[in-house]
C-alpha cells in the first residue's frame, strides 16, 4: 500500500505539472516566412496598398464624382498632378479627381480579387476534398463535371453573362466566383489522393470516425498549406481577369470603377499628354500583383520547406 | 472450456486488378491477398503473424478492422461476425479492436497536438464524456505508456520515433480495447527502442489483459511476444503452433528455411551450413501455383504438391504440407546446389 500511495501521489505530481506549450507546424511556418525578405516586402506592399484602399478616402480633397470645372476642357495642361489644387494623381478626362478614383478602383479591384479567391478555397478545397476522399464514381463524376465546366470557354461565358443579365458587381462575382474554384478543385483532389493512404487517415478510419470529420479535422488542415499558396496566386488573377473585362468595357459600370477600367480610359488619352491617367493605376496593379506573387513564393517556401 | 476472443474462418481478401488502360468492358484479375486464414486467439493471449513482404500479414490486419472487404467469418467472444457487419453496427466493436501502425511518425496527424491525437478515439466513441474528463484521461494514459502528461500539447513532429510509437500506444488503448492488432509496430525503430517498445506492451498486456495480434517480419521478436506464431505465405497459412514449439521444431519447409535465415549472434557458427535457400522470387499473388503455393521454391516439392492443395492438419501443431518434418542435410544441400547453377 506504501507503494501505491507513493506511485499515486508522483502520478498526481506528474499530472499537475504545467503543460509544455506545443510548436505547431503553422508556428514554424510563420516564422520561417516572417525571415523571408521579399515575402515580407510583399506583405508591407500589401499592407500599404490596403490602408491606401482603406484610408485614402479620407486624405482625398475632392470625391470621386466631383467635377472639377475649373479643369474641364483642359485637362491637358490643368489637369496635370499638384499639390496646389488637390489633385494629388490629377485628374481624367471629364475632371474627376484621379486619387478619389484610384482609391475607388483599388477598392474595387481588390474586393473582386479577395472574393474570387475566396469563392475558389471555400468552394474547390471542400469540392475537391470531397471528391479525393471519397473516390470511385463519386470521384469520376464530380471531376468530370470540373472537366466539361473547364473546356468551356470562361472568358466566353463570363462576357455572354454580362451581356445578357446586365453589369453589375454581383454578375461580376457570380462569373467569376464560377470559374474560380476549378483549378483549385483539381489541385485538392490530387492532394487528396495522396493524403488518403497516409497512416494517420488509416488510424482515423480504424476507430470509426465518421467521414465528414476525417475530411474537416485530418484531411483539409493537411491541405491548407498548398490552398494557401494557391490563393495567395489567385488573388492576381482574379484581378488581372476582372481587369481585363473591364479593359474590354464590360466589367465594373460607371460610377464604379476598377484598376482594369482606369487603365484602360488612361492607355486611351495617353497619346494626348496626359500619361499620370495611365500611369498611377498601372503603378498600383503591379505593385499589388508583384506583393501577391512574393507573398506566395514566400508561403510556399515556408509551408513547404522540403519541396526546395 | 472458455470461448476464444476472435475465431477465423477461412478469411479471404481479394482485390480486383485492372491493366492499365483495360476497357471497362475487359474482366480484371483477381489478386487474393489473403486466401482462406483460419486461427483461433484466446482471451489474453498474442497471436505473431510473420511472413515475407507482400504475403498478406497487412491486409490481413486491415480485413480484421474493417478497412478493407473480406470474405469469410471473423467471429468475435460475443458470437457476432464482424466480417460484413453494417457500418452502424461494426462501430460498436470499433473501441474494443484498436490498431498501432508500421510508421510512428506518418500514424500520427501532424497538424494536431498529441492531446488530440490521443483522445480522438475517446472523442468518437464516447461523445458523453465532458472536455476536461477527456483531458484527465489522456494525461492518465499518456502517464501509462511512460510519456510526460506535460506535454499533451506538442506536435508529433517534435517527438522521436519511439515516443511517437508510444502516443499510437496510447491512442489505441484509451478506448479500452480487448483486442490491439500492430502491424510491424517496431519495424521502423532502432533496436534499443524496439525493446522498450516491446516491453511497454507486454506490461501493458498483462495489466490489461490484453489480446495481441502482433505482426512482425523479425522471427526473434515475435519468439519473444507472442504465444502462438502464424507463418503466412502468398495469403495462406503455412504453419501456426505454439511459438516454442515452432521454433524448436518447425514442419513445414518455408518455416525452416524463415528460420534459418535469422541472423545468429555467434560469428563462430557458421551459418551457411544451415541456411536453407529458396530459389526464385515470390510468384505473383494474381496467378499463384496450382496445389501448394509453395511448391515452386520448396527443396521437397514433389508431383502431389503441383496437384492438391494441402490443409491445414494437426491439432496443436498445424502445418499446411503434404510431406511435413525437418528438412534432412541432403535436402538442403540439393537446394543449395540448384541454387548455384
Amino acid at each position: 500500500m506504501v507503494i501505491d500511495e507513493r506511485k499515486m501521489r508522483s502520478l498526481a505530481a506528474r499530472m499537475a505539472q504545467a503543460e509544455v506549450r506545443g510548436r505547431s507546424p503553422w508556428a514554424d511556418a510563420r516564422r520561417r516566412f516572417f525571415r523571408n525578405k521579399a515575402a515580407m516586402a510583399g506583405l508591407m506592399i500589401l499592407v500599404l496598398v490596403a490602408l491606401f484602399a482603406i484610408f485614402g478616402g479620407q486624405a482625398a480633397v475632392w470625391s470621386n464624382e466631383e467635377l472639377d470645372f475649373s479643369v474641364m476642357g483642359q485637362v491637358a495642361t490643368m489637369g496635370a498632378p499638384s499639390w496646389s489644387n488637390g489633385h494629388y494623381f490629377g485628374t481624367d478626362d471629364l475632371g474627376r479627381d484621379l486619387f478619389a478614383r484610384t482609391v475607388q478602383g483599388t477598392q474595387i479591384s481588390l474586393l473582386v480579387g479577395i472574393v474570387g479567391a475566396g469563392i475558389a478555397v471555400i468552394v474547390g478545397t471542400l469540392y475537391g476534398a470531397v471528391a479525393g476522399y471519397v473516390g470511385g464514381r463519386t470521384d469520376q463524376a464530380m471531376m468530370r463535371l470540373v472537366d466539361i465546366l473547364m473546356s468551356i470557354p470562361y472568358m466566353f461565358v463570363l462576357i455572354l453573362l454580362l451581356v445578357m443579365f446586365g453589369r453589375s458587381m454581383s454578375m461580376l462575382f457570380l462569373g467569376i466566383g464560377l470559374i474560380s474554384w476549378l483549378d483549385m478543385a483539381r489541385i485538392v483532389r490530387g492532394q487528396t489522393l495522396s493524403l488518403k493512404n497516409r497512416e494517420f487517415i488509416e488510424a482515423a478510419r480504424a476507430t470509426g470516425v465518421p467521414t465528414w470529420r476525417i475530411i474537416t479535422r485530418h484531411v483539409v488542415p493537411n491541405l491548407l498549406g498548398v490552398v494557401a499558396v494557391y490563393a495567395t496566386l489567385l488573388v492576381p488573377l482574379m484581378i488581372l481577369t476582372e481587369s481585363f473585362i473591364s479593359f474590354l468595357g464590360l466589367g465594373v459600370q460607371e460610377p464604379l470603377t476598377s484598376w482594369g477600367a482606369l487603365i484602360s480610359e488612361g492607355a486611351g488619352t495617353m497619346n494626348y499628354g496626359t500619361l499620370w491617367q495611365l500611369a498611377f493605376p498601372l503603378f498600383f496593379f503591379v505593385i499589388t500583383l508583384f506583393g501577391f506573387f512574393f507573398v506566395g513564393d514566400g508561403l510556399r517556401d515556408a509551408l513547404d520547406p522540403k519541396d526546395r | 472450456m472458455t470461448r476464444p476472443l476472435l475465431t477465423v474462418r477461412d478469411l479471404r481478401v481479394s482485390f480486383p486488378i485492372r491493366p492499365s488502360g483495360a476497357m471497362p468492358w475487359t474482366r480484371s484479375r483477381l489478386l487474393r491477398a489473403v486466401d482462406g486464414v483460419d486461427f483461433t486467439l484466446p482471451a489474453g493471449q498474442t497471436l505473431g503473424v510473420v511472413g515475407e513482404s507482400g504475403c498478406g500479414k497487412s491486409t490481413l490486419a486491415r480485413a480484421l478492422i474493417g478497412l478493407v472487404p473480406a470474405k469469410g467469418r471473423a467471429e468475435w467472444i460475443d458470437g457476432a461476425d464482424l466480417i460484413g457487419l453494417s457500418p452502424r453496427r461494426m462501430m460498436a466493436y470499433r473501441s474494443q479492436i484498436q490498431m498501432i501502425f508500421q510508421d510512428p511518425l506518418a500514424s500520427l496527424n501532424p497538424r494536431m497536438t498529441v492531446g488530440q491525437i490521443i483522445a480522438e478515439p475517446l472523442a468518437t466513441h464516447r461523445p458523453d464524456l465532458p472536455r476536461a474528463q477527456i483531458r484527465d484521461r489522456v494525461k492518465a494514459m499518456m502517464d501509462r505508456v511512460g510519456l510526460l502528461p506535460s506535454q499533451i500539447n506538442r506536435y508529433p513532429h517534435e517527438f522521436s520515433g519511439g515516443q511517437c510509437q508510444r502516443i499510437g500506444i496510447a491512442r489505441a488503448l484509451i478506448v479500452e480495447p480487448r483486442l490491439i492488432i500492430c502491424d510491424e509496430p517496431v519495424s521502423a525503430l532502432d533496436v534499443s527502442i524496439q525493446a522498450q517498445v516491446i516491453n511497454l506492451l507486454m506490461r501493458l498486456q498483462a495489466d490489461l489483459g490484453l489480446s495481441l495480434i502482433f505482426i512482425a517480419h523479425d522471427l526473434s521478436v515475435v519468439r519473444h511476444i507472442s504465444d502462438r506464431v502464424m507463418v503466412l505465405y502468398l495469403g495462406k497459412v503455412m504453419e501456426i503452433a505454439s511459438s516454442d514449439d515452432l521454433y524448436s521444431n518447425p514442419q513445414h519447409p518455408y518455416t525452416q528455411a524463415l528460420l534459418s535465415a535469422v541472423p545468429v549472434p555467434d560469428p563462430s557458427q557458421d551459418p551457411a551450413a544451415r541456411i536453407v535457400p529458396l530459389r526464385g522470387e515470390l510468384p505473383s499473388p494474381t496467378d499463384p501455383p496450382s496445389g501448394c503455393v509453395f511448391r515452386t521454391r520448396c527443396p521437397r516439392a514433389a508431383a502431389r504438391c503441383a496437384a492438391e492443395v494441402p490443409v491445414l492438419a494437426g491439432s496443436d501443431h498445424q502445418t499446411a504440407c503434404h510431406f511435413p518434418g525437418p528438412l534432412t542435410a541432403q535436402e538442403i544441400a540439393r537446394a543449395r546446389t540448384v541454387e548455384a547453377a
